[in-house]
């Protein structure tokens, strides 16, 4: 009898050991079951949810790109349009080329329409922020990240943002968010 | 021939060695004693002890609640309290109370002469009461004792002071001490029995401690794991659980409900075995529906690995899984259904008399259903979500641990100490105590459902306003009934010291191997097996 008792004790205790094993074998089991489901990501709880997006309206925008007489460049949206909701973060990239052979600076300026729409549209980040150096030949991709501010009237469907480029020569032109800094 | 002859020779011989060894006397006996009947005093003493201790806690927490503000204790202290509190309900007094019973009853109904292995079981007696001396203690340390809510969960787990440490070995002391008793009932119920004593013929209280004994070899261990991830976060730089180090918090509420869910059937399961046992006895009438009876069983504990996450529906999950968790969740509900019917049939058109065993069998009955429905209410994931640690939940789980387990304690000890002790206990004392505690413990829980589904959250020492009078209610309810708990003490301590004295069968209705011994039941029982035809 007490041999019986022996044999059924050590399948017990090895029972025992192996749910201990299991209770830390299902910290793998876990992130499997949670990267399978794809539920519970870090990836996906760090994105910052943009709640003033307004998804009930679209509006349209059209990109338009100029240079001014004697500037030897050639200037391109690398988009002409693009349906946006208001609140949306969007980049946008513009195409510049020097076709001459000396370097040239050049200061891009913006201009909108209709022109209440202006107010609306934050820019975040724009190569018209500052002058633009470009080499002999030099070709260059710029982008412009901005906000169509969500409170822009709703009778607004299309807004164009144009933009010229002047030559400012080889000496830059103090550019807005320059003005104040003590020149030496 | 010759054989027969023999073993009975060597039985006489052996006979004559216990007459040597009279158990040693004073605190040595119950220090040093291997007997299943002095463990199962132990473990049933010291479940008494915890049950005062707990239970003071709770009176303390519904003195405080029986006004909006702070009145006795402050936020924190409050919170120690209730964690506290379930706690030492829960490794203190209901499990090692079963365990009590198994140690006591399952050698005597099997007509085993002990446990498999008595020294094992001294063991797993002895080193409870060094966890419950781990947890009194952090009462009195720096901080106070764990304040984080008996469910252990991080991040507070991971963040509080010593106190947390001595918790997390306390469990892992009283996880070990469970998993030594187990393998002690598994091996004694399926290697002990006496011949012709087959599994089907068992008592139902056998065979529902042999598989909580499996449930809890199964789901221990992972407790287990899952604290000891909780001390190396704390101690030793690890990150299972700690989000600063890319752990998961949620995680711990998976593996913790794993073994928790499981817990709960654990902590009913014996209930449903000594409930088993007592109906019968006083219906006068053979359990209905046996064989039913232990594959209704055995389904609860093989549902009861699948439905864990129904703990936990307002962390967040899949909308399957959570369909998933709910409908098998709601399947518990008809091995357990056919529990009740068969307990209600067992009683239909019996010789019913109503002595103290038998009145807390039918309340058992009756209120562990209203927790029961209770629990399918709550099954349902959408209204869970409303309802998650609201005092519904805590009317839920207090209906079925309270008037289920704790009452089916008070159904076994009323029905065998006579056969214990050798005495009567005395009935009308027995019958006030009754009385008292199903009027007490309703007044004090019933109300609580109102105020769950009210919205009032439970684990807080204030509350809003409108929540006044539910809870004024319960706390008059809860003094009455933590109060009539003296009336058992006096009832027990009168019972072992002296009275009627009690016959060997106790109750006209009593069937079982059990009651074919002498009362008091001898020191050494079953030396030579019986013979069950």
């Amino acid at each position: 009898m007490s041999g019986g008792n022996a044999k059924t004790l050590s399948k017990l205790v090895v029972v025992t050991l192996l749910m201990f094993g299991f209770g830390f074998a299902l910290v793998p089991f876990y992130y499997k079951i949670c990267e399978a489901t794809g539920i519970n990501s870090g990836a996906e709880q760090s994105l910052v949810k943009n709640t003033q997006v307004d998804t009930s309206r679209w509006v349209t925008l059209e990109f338009d790109a100029n240079t001014n007489a004697g500037l030897p460049w050639q200037f391109k949206p690398l988009q002409n349009r693009l349906k946006v909701h208001p609140g949306q973060l969007v980049q946008v990239e513009y195409e510049v080329v020097n076709t001459s052979d000396q370097p040239v600076v050049g200061q891009a300026v913006p201009s909108y329409g209709p022109a209440r729409a202006a107010a609306f549209f934050k820019k975040i980040e724009c190569f018209c922020f500052t002058p633009q150096t470009l080499a002999a030949g030099e070709r260059r991709r710029m982008p412009v990240l901005f906000v169509l501010d969500s409170a822009m009237d709703r009778d607004v469907h299309t807004v164009t943002l144009s933009y010229t480029f002047f030559d400012v020569g080889t000496k830059a032109r103090v550019s807005g968010e320059q003005r104040g800094v003590p020149h030496g | 021939m010759t054989d027969a002859a023999h073993a009975h020779s060597h039985d006489d011989h052996s006979h004559g060695d216990h007459g040597h060894h009279a158990p040693p006397s004073g605190m040595m006996r119950w220090l040093t004693t291997t007997n299943h009947k002095d463990i199962g005093s132990l473990y049933l003493w010291f479940a008494l002890i915890m049950l005062f201790t707990a239970g003071s806690m709770a009176l303390l927490i519904r003195a405080e609640l029986f006004q909006p503000g702070l009145q006795l204790t402050n936020p924190d202290f409050f919170n120690q309290l209730t964690t506290m509190h379930g706690l030492i309900m829960i490794f203190g007094v209901i499990m090692p109370a079963f365990s009590g019973f198994a140690n006591w009853q399952i050698p005597l109904m099997l007509g085993a002469p002990d446990m498999a292995f008595p020294r094992m079981n001294n063991w797993a007696f002895w080193i409870l009461p060094v966890a419950a001396i781990l947890l009194m203690g952090s009462f009195l340390l720096p901080g106070g004792a764990v304040a984080g809510g008996w469910t252990m969960y991080p991040p507070l787990f991971i963040q509080g002071g010593i106190s947390y440490d001595l918790t997390i070995l306390a469990v892992h002391i009283m996880g070990l001490s469970s998993i030594m008793g187990s393998i002690n009932i598994i091996t004694t119920v399926l290697n002990m029995r006496a011949p012709g004593l087959t599994l089907m013929k068992m008592p139902l209280f056998c065979w529902t401690w042999l598989i909580t004994a499996y449930l809890l070899i199964a789901t221990m261990p992972v407790l287990a794991g899952a604290v000891t991830m909780l001390l190396t976060d704390r101690n030793f730089g690890t990150s299972f659980f700690n989000a600063a180090g890319g752990g998961d918090p949620v995680m711990f509420q998976h593996i913790f409900w794993f073994f928790a869910h499981p817990e709960v059937y654990i902590l009913i399961l014996p209930a449903f075995g000594i409930v088993s046992s007592i109906i019968p006895t006083f219906a006068r009438k053979p359990l209905f529906g046996y064989a039913s009876m232990v594959y209704a069983t055995a389904s609860i504990a093989i549902l009861s690995f699948i439905v864990w996450a129904h703990h936990m529906f307002s962390v967040g999950m899949p909308a399957a899984a959570q369909l998933f968790f709910m409908f098998s969740t709601m399947l518990i509900a008809v091995p357990t259904g056919v529990k009740v019917f068969n307990w209600v049939a067992t009683m239909w058109k019996g010789s019913m008399t109503f002595e103290t065993p038998m009145l807390f069998a039918i309340a058992f009955v009756c209120l562990f259903t209203i927790g029961g429905f209770s629990g399918l209410v709550l099954a349902i994931a959408p209204v869970d979500i409303q309802l998650h640690d609201t005092y519904y939940v805590v009317a839920h789980f207090h209906y079925v641990l309270v008037s289920g387990a704790l009452f089916s304690i008070f159904a076994g000890i009323y029905y065998w100490l006579p056969k214990w002790s050798g005495h009567m206990y005395d009935e009308t004392l027995g019958k006030w105590h009754f009385w008292l505690s199903v009027i007490g413990m309703n007044i004090v829980f019933f109300p609580m459902h109102f105020l769950g589904l009210a919205g009032m959250p439970r684990r807080i020492p204030d509350y809003a306003l409108q929540f006044t009078e539910f809870n004024q209610i319960a706390t008059y309810g809860a003094f009455i009934f933590g109060f009539s708990q003296l009336i058992f003490l006096v009832v027990v301590l009168k019972a072992a010291r002296g009275g009627v004295r009690a016959t060997d069968r106790v109750w006209e209705g009593a069937e079982g191997l059990e009651w074919t011994l002498p009362s008091p039941a001898p020191y050494h029982t079953f030396e030579t097996a019986p013979v069950v035809k």
